[in-house]
């Protein structure tokens, strides 16, 4: 069976909800990390004593997941509904082909090693 | 033989001479009355002269008489004195230190530190060997500079120095000025944060102690000083300066506005984002501040008296007014309050108020407050960008505006009312024309910051440089000049 990796880039604040939602459709694993960048929404504006700065990168949450080409479409749709406020700056996701898995312990490959 | 000789006859010796000489003062000194010993007594309680009642009606004290009150300390003065000394060193280390700390850029958090901690450690040195002599002896008979019989601390014991407290022991005097000493150049820091080298602000804080402040501090704190109104019947320019509008704040802010222009702009400046690193750090810093100068402000009555109580009042309110106000300023100009606002506005309340604290009530104090909390804010706010000078961390635009500006407002709201030294030498001036010797104060103290600020700046800019090379400032200052980092990830 193909491997896939889900790349999510979310809202820092919403990651507990994502969790769980991903945890309910059968997804037991995930690597997150703290990022910054910026798309549509842009940055935001902090000012200090009258010195406005325009801060471009905003916090954002990484997901990586790698998972069965199967549990791909109940993962993307569990991830939209948790992370989406409908504002600008929810975020995106990203599939992406994997060409193997393996399992450092056991040296279990492909699906058997996720 | 001889040695033995010499041992035997000697303890004899001494027992009779001690013998004559005690004999000669009980049998010469006259003994004080019940009257005079607790008129002794009762001076403690007022922060008085204890000698007062000793005195005949020449005011001479007759040979030998004293009482147990006269030439020591008082418990509960000299205990709120070394209270205060250790709050005002309290306000730099750690207060100023995270204040300034926390509005650098994280590579030169520890920059601010190590310059606050250098110059806590030199102007300690400078103090014990010429500072205290120079700003409170009169040796040299001088209105500019005070005197050399107390270097190196000689006689400055735990007896009062009565020029300046009947009930403060000397020692524990000279600790608590020599805080104010070490405040004052290390507010000048906040200017020129983030791209001095260290040794040129160290070389230039040796210098401008003696250039600056010692004479400055003389001047207006000594008992002969040029501007001591209230205790120099015979001072030139008869204003009046209660904790250090003139010579701590103004001196410290405009030679910092000078240093600043001297120094250039940090790379980067109006261009790059310059946050500060942790407003966390800023506001535990401004407690502490705010906390440290009860002890400036209440402790520079030298006593645990009446005006020392209404300094802590009005140290108090025009504080928390000016914090308020600058926020609100805030809130009616971009539609948010900041911390660093409250932040800025409670030291600009503490440095306008500082000049002004023992000589006004709470009305008084008020108005001052209010006035803390917009001219500073509009200096930091507007006429900073106009002028696009770097006063990276407003130094100028609150201690220099906010200590002019207080010098000018104690004259207008100073009364005897609170505190009744001023009808000592100034009755016929206060309400009246001590404005305008305010302001010939604000001038001279103008004037030598400047000059001084200036001649040794461009001094040390020839001998040595003052910038730290442009990789340093680039990477930071605190692994280029310390080798040290504020921070381990």
């Amino acid at each position: 069976m193909a491997l896939k990796k889900i790349e999510a880039i979310i809202k820092p604040f919403k990651l507990e909800e994502v969790k769980e939602a991903l945890t309910e459709v059968g997804i037991e694993g995930m690597t997150v990390t703290e990022v910054k960048g910026f798309g549509r929404q842009k940055g935001h504006t902090e000012i200090y004593r009258g010195s406005e700065y325009t801060v471009d990168f905003l916090p954002k949450i990484k997901l990586e997941i790698i998972l069965a080409e199967a549990s791909v479409d109940k993962a993307v749709a569990a991830i939209v509904k948790a992370a989406k406020t409908g504002k600008i700056g929810d975020g995106k996701i990203f599939v992406l082909p994997v060409s193997e898995v393996i399992r450092i312990r056991t040296e279990d490959k492909g699906v058997k090693a996720i | 033989m001889i040695i033995q000789s010499i041992l035997g006859w000697r303890p004899l010796a001494v027992l009779a001479v001690l013998g004559v000489s005690v004999v000669g003062t009980w049998a010469d000194a006259p003994a004080p009355t019940l009257e005079q010993r607790v008129a002794g007594l009762e001076a403690y309680l007022g922060n008085g002269d204890p000698t007062a009642a000793l005195k005949d009606e020449k005011g001479n004290i007759p040979e030998g008489l004293t009482t147990a009150s006269i030439g020591v300390a008082g418990p509960g003065h000299n205990a709120w004195l070394m209270t205060s000394a250790a709050l005002v060193l309290f306000m730099t280390l750690p207060g100023l230190a995270l204040f300034y700390g926390g509005l650098v850029r994280s590579k030169n958090v520890l920059s601010i530190m190590a310059q606050c901690l250098g110059i806590t450690g030199l102007v300690t040195i400078l103090w014990w060997a010429v500072g205290y002599s120079l700003v409170f002896g009169k040796s040299f008979g001088s209105p500019i500079l005070g005197g050399s019989e107390f270097f190196f601390l000689k006689g400055v014991t735990s007896a009062p120095n009565t020029d300046y407290a009947y009930w403060v022991s000397q020692n524990v005097f000279s600790m608590y000025q020599m805080m104010f000493a070490i405040i004052t150049p290390a507010l000048i820091i906040g200017a020129i944060a983030e791209r001095i080298k260290f040794s040129s602000i160290v070389l230039f804080v040796g210098a401008w102690m003696f250039i600056v402040y010692f004479p400055l501090a003389h001047m207006v704190w000594g008992v002969n000083g040029l501007m001591n109104g209230v205790w120099n019947a015979t001072a030139a320019i008869k204003a009046v300066d209660f904790a250090g509008g003139t010579v701590v704040h103004m001196s410290s802010g405009w030679s910092a506005l000078i240093l600043c222009l001297i120094l250039g702009k940090r790379l980067g400046f109006g261009k790059e984002p310059m946050p500060p690193h942790s407003m966390v750090l800023c506001m535990i810093g401004t407690g502490m501040l705010w906390v440290g100068w009860y002890g400036f402000n209440a402790g520079s009555a030298v006593a645990a008296d009446g005006v020392a109580a209404n300094a802590f009042m009005t140290t108090t309110l025009a504080t928390g007014v000016a914090a308020f106000v600058w926020a609100t300023a805030e809130y009616f100009d971009k539609g948010k309050s900041s911390v660093l606002g409250f932040c800025s506005g409670a030291v600009a309340g503490l440095v306008v108020i500082t000049p002004a604290t023992g000589f006004v009530d709470a009305t008084g104090s008020i108005v001052i407050g209010v006035a803390a909390g917009l001219v500073p804010w509009f200096f930091c706010t507007r006429v900073k960008k106009w002028f696009r000078y770097d006063d990276a961390l407003d130094t100028f635009g609150v201690h220099a505006i906010g200590g002019t500006m207080g010098a000018f407002l104690t004259g207008v709201f100073a009364t005897a009312e609170v505190n009744a030294n001023l009808n000592l030498n100034l009755k016929e001036i206060v309400g009246k024309t001590l404005v305008a010797e305010q302001c010939k104060a604000i001038a001279l103290t103008l004037v030598l910051s400047i000059v001084g600020t200036a001649v040794i700046a461009f001094a040390i800019k020839m001998l040595m440089g003052l910038r730290a090379s442009s990789e340093a400032e680039r990477e930071g200052l605190d692994i280029n000049d310390h080798e040290e980092k504020g921070y381990i990830y």
